[in-house]
């Protein structure tokens, strides 16, 4: 398969972002987030990975989308939420992530509120490089 | 258990397919008000029916060791309504199965009308806890209702792999 662009990730990201969450498509854009901005719900996580899968043709897991190997790291938490040196790893994973809500609560169940329709357009740049 | 919606299963095939049907009755108290002099089973409960029908599909597929919760519905869509004395056909497809969660498509026929169309995405609850925690046992695939798919195959279904 030729490369994609950016652009063209994005337009699949959006298509599969309108039918997961019945938003209008001039609504999905690069900064806007999936929770506060798009009003995914944490189950739409899953509906919105195998959605991605079947348009870009990869395997995903929500584990690799949720950055649980940071977030399961006994060193970078603390009673369930990030510690600085946790916050610091995600924020070098994740670009374009929203992370106003994130810092001022890290609670490791609320990481999902960083994802910003960039972020998973970034995701899938990645993967998709790597296949 | 007394909260099932089709009747038994016609065909199945492991982690692939199934089919289930369910007669429609007026022995059924709900159809009296819904709606009165006018009884039609109701949309939610064939998304049931068809939830039951994938979600044990999407549940044998892993040997029933997964507590498979209905997440979400994707699509549904109904064409006619379903009367009593008709026999609803439930056929549910894996579309995509992986280890936290499914996808099924789902068609709802009464003979050769097509009656409506249920996409599913169920989630297999303990491998998307987030930090909450269920009750150990599987309270999905209990033993009574495993007991009950036993029985199906005891009643000369062997053809269906349960």
């Amino acid at each position: 398969m030729a490369t994609m662009s950016r652009a063209e990730i994005f337009e699949k990201v959006r298509q599969s972002l309108v039918d997961a969450l019945s938003v209008e498509p001039d609504e999905v854009t690069e900064t806007a987030t999936l929770f506060n901005d798009l009003g995914a719900e944490s189950i739409d996580f899953l509906d919105i990975i195998f959605r991605l899968e079947k348009a870009f043709g990869v395997k995903i897991s929500q584990d690799e989308l949720t950055q649980n190997d940071i977030i399961t790291n006994p060193a970078y938490q603390e009673n369930r939420k990030l510690n600085a040196a946790g916050l610091k790893a995600l924020k070098e994973r994740i670009r374009d992530g929203d992370w106003a809500t994130f810092e001022k609560d890290p609670s490791i169940d609320k990481i999902q509120s960083v994802f910003t329709v960039g972020t998973i357009v970034n995701f899938i740049e990645q993967k998709l490089a790597a296949k | 258990m007394r909260w099932i919606w089709f009747d038994r299963f016609e065909e199945f095939e492991s982690g692939t397919r199934a089919v289930a049907v369910k007669n429609v009755t007026l022995a059924e108290d709900h159809l009296h008000d819904h709606f009165p002099g006018f009884p039609v089973m109701p949309a939610s409960l064939l998304i049931e029916g068809m939830a039951q029908t994938a979600g044990i599909l999407v549940g044998e597929a892993r040997g029933f060791r997964e507590k498979v919760i209905l997440a979400k519905v994707q699509r549904a869509v109904f064409h006619e309504v379903v009367r009593p004395g008709q026999q609803v056909r439930f056929e549910a497809r894996i579309e995509q199965l992986h280890d936290a969660a499914a996808v099924t498509r789902g068609t709802i026929r009464c003979g050769a009308t097509l009656v409506g169309e249920v996409d599913l995405v169920f989630s297999h609850i303990d491998q998307n806890l987030g930090g909450r925690e269920f009750p150990e046992e599987n309270f999905v695939f209990t033993e009574e209702f495993l007991a009950l798919l036993t029985t199906y195959r005891q009643r000369g279904t062997e053809r269906i792999p349960l």
